[in-house]
């Protein structure tokens, strides 16, 4: 054993130890394997591993005087395209697939010195909220092994709680980064639609999904936003932050105005989720900031028009697997009979429904009814919360409605399963940033705070989330992942 | 709520379009999960919305285009590397027409 104690070691505090000269990449990367030999039998959050690829990363970074952040370990979700590593996007349909590129954001973080942990598990192709939707079975929540870690980045967010990565990137298709924040205690960042590149971003819904990270503490996840968010000539929607990244420090939120939908709180919200939420709105106003009262009366339909919008951009982005050029193939006598064997047996239950949906929504006679309908739904909500933002800095919302349900619970019923990422999905739709930050505790397992602002705002809301998490002192680490536990 | 029920013929017409091909059970399932699905779906299909523009995409801006300049291609060894049944110079498939 190494000797570092990686629980709860922020990137930031990894980064000090490395530039210090207190232990070198190589250690904190074994001590990051041992950690996962350790533990993840039980969190099942890792896909793919290889101890001696990563500490050859690390060594090569210890050979260098590299920038500021070589030398700190990261897990990448395995919905992000690796060179030589394999990537499944949690399917069977890509078991055995090898990249022959890094996706932009993972060439980012090589550039910038970060180590490879591995691969993480996730919802099939980044459909689910529980990481249940995994062909590879279900990844466990650490503060709970009996409840899910969220999803679709599930695995992302479990690495991180259970100590077995300093941080991790995520994708955010219609809460995918910030519910399984919020169901593990950490911090998680949806960026600005066209600001971090998609290239090698095994694609779901091409209009709504973002790369951003997940990390233990505000100043980490503006770190590691610092790497990614950047101009690419490999991703047209892709034309970076307007403005550089800044690292935040705790301050006050004098002239800070934020809006709360309180109509959008009514219903469906867990009373534990609700007193951590109210308890945020009395620390807002004690640090200075003004709490009004917004309307986003088109949020309530979001449910029904991203259940058309991403299934529709889904059936058209999966006609890619045909067992022609990647993943796995079914051999049939003709090549129609090859297409449906091979995806029937190589896409999951919960895939298989989004490609019908959307095929059924796109199909002649229901275009216009569904596709169009939910298109025209999508230019409301947006000018809801572009009226909204004419009288407020920024929107509060708990960033799911409930506390980490059970694993299991939800399976048979996937409209519940989707009515968990109803303060989510809007925000994707709006194609706008938001921060989800723990918020304290609802029964033991995290609660948590969404902060919603208008396009290119990251600064605006790491800032912001920076004043909240000094105010909260949350324990990031679950007590059964704590030292000595 | 509108009434919308997927006969299983519906729903082998929509696998067919998506190149799905579903066993009777899967058949049955699927039938029953999309007509509850659809069935909220169409809470917005009543919406007095004709006349405001669709949103596709949430970009304001242009699509940022690079320099129209040659550059390498995917080496055809790369190209075919994950291939399930590669032939020397390309992906070999069963018959089209059978």
């Amino acid at each position: 054993m190494s000797g570092i104690d990686v629980i709860g070691l922020t990137a930031e505090r990894a980064m000090g130890m490395l530039r210090a000269g207190e232990c070198t990449s190589e250690e904190l990367t074994q001590a990051y394997l041992d950690r996962i030999a350790a533990v993840d039998g039980d969190v099942h959050a890792y896909l793919h591993v290889d101890a001696e690829r990563s500490l050859a990363a690390a060594r090569a970074q210890d050979a260098v005087a590299g920038d500021a952040l070589s030398g700190v370990p990261i897990a990448y979700k395995d919905l992000l395209s690796t060179k030589d590593v394999p990537t499944t996007a949690g399917s069977r349909i890509l078991e055995g697939f090898v990249p022959i590129d890094d996706a932009d954001v993972v060439a980012r973080g090589n550039e910038a010195g970060l180590v490879s942990l591995g691969k993480t598990n996730l919802d099939e192709f980044a459909m689910g909220s529980s990481t249940e939707h995994s062909a590879y079975g279900p990844t466990r929540n650490p503060w709970d092994l009996t409840r899910v870690p969220g999803g679709s980045s599930g695995g992302s967010a479990a690495v991180v709680a259970a100590g077995c990565a300093p941080w991790s990137l995520g994708t955010d298709t219609g809460g995918s980064i910030r519910q399984p924040a919020a169901f593990c205690g950490l911090v998680g960042l949806m960026p600005t639609y066209g600001t971090v590149s998609r290239f090698g971003v095994i694609a779901f819904a091409s209009s709504l999904e973002q790369v951003g990270p997940m990390a233990l503490t505000v100043r980490d996840a503006a770190l590691l936003h610092q790497v990614i968010a950047r101009d690419t000539d490999r991703d047209a929607t892709c034309t970076g932050p307007r403005e550089p990244i800044v690292v935040p420090d705790a301050g006050r939120l004098d002239g800070i105005t934020f809006g709360v939908p309180r109509a959008e709180l009514e219903e469906g919200v867990e009373p534990g989720i609700r007193a951590r939420f109210d308890e945020s709105l009395a620390i807002a106003t004690a640090l200075g900031a003004t709490i009004v009262d917004v309307e986003l009366p088109y949020s309530r339909h979001g449910l029904a028009a991203y259940y058309v919008i991403a299934p529709a951009e889904a059936s058209a982005n999966l006609s890619r697997f045909d067992g022609v050029r990647y993943g796995l193939r079914v051999d049939a006598p003709d090549v129609r009979s090859m297409y449906e064997a091979t995806r029937d047996a190589g896409f999951g239950p919960e895939v298989k429904r989004r490609i019908m949906i959307g095929t059924y929504a796109l199909s002649a006679g229901y275009h216009d009814a569904y596709y169009v309908q939910a298109q025209r739904v999508r230019t409301l909500i947006r000018q809801d919360f572009d009226t909204a933002f004419q009288g407020v800095d920024a929107i509060l919302l708990p960033t799911a409605p409930t506390t980490a349900f059970p694993i299991g619970a939800r399976l048979d019923d996937p409209l519940a399963m989707y009515a968990n990422d109803i303060f989510t999905l809007p925000v994707n739709l709006a194609g706008i940033p938001a921060l989800s930050l723990p918020n304290g505790l609802s029964d033991g397992l995290p609660s948590s705070l969404q902060i919603i602002g208008p396009a290119h705002s990251e600064n605006l809301l790491l800032r912001l989330g920076a004043a909240f998490e000094a105010e909260h002192a949350f324990d990031v680490v679950p007590p059964s992942m704590r030292s000595g536990a | 709520m509108s009434g919308v029920e997927l006969t299983a013929d519906e729903v082998r017409h929509v696998a067919a379009l998506a190149r799905l091909g579903l066993d009777d059970a899967e058949v049955e399932r699927l039938g029953r999960e999309l007509t509850s699905i659809l069935a909220h779906v169409n809470t917005i299909a009543a919406l007095p919305i004709a006349d405001v523009p669709p949103t596709k995409h949430s970009r304001d801006s242009a699509d940022s285009l690079r320099p129209d300049v040659a550059r390498p291609g995917l080496p055809r060894e790369d190209a075919l590397r994950n291939a399930p049944d590669p032939s020397a110079d390309g992906f070999r498939v069963p018959p089209i027409g059978a």
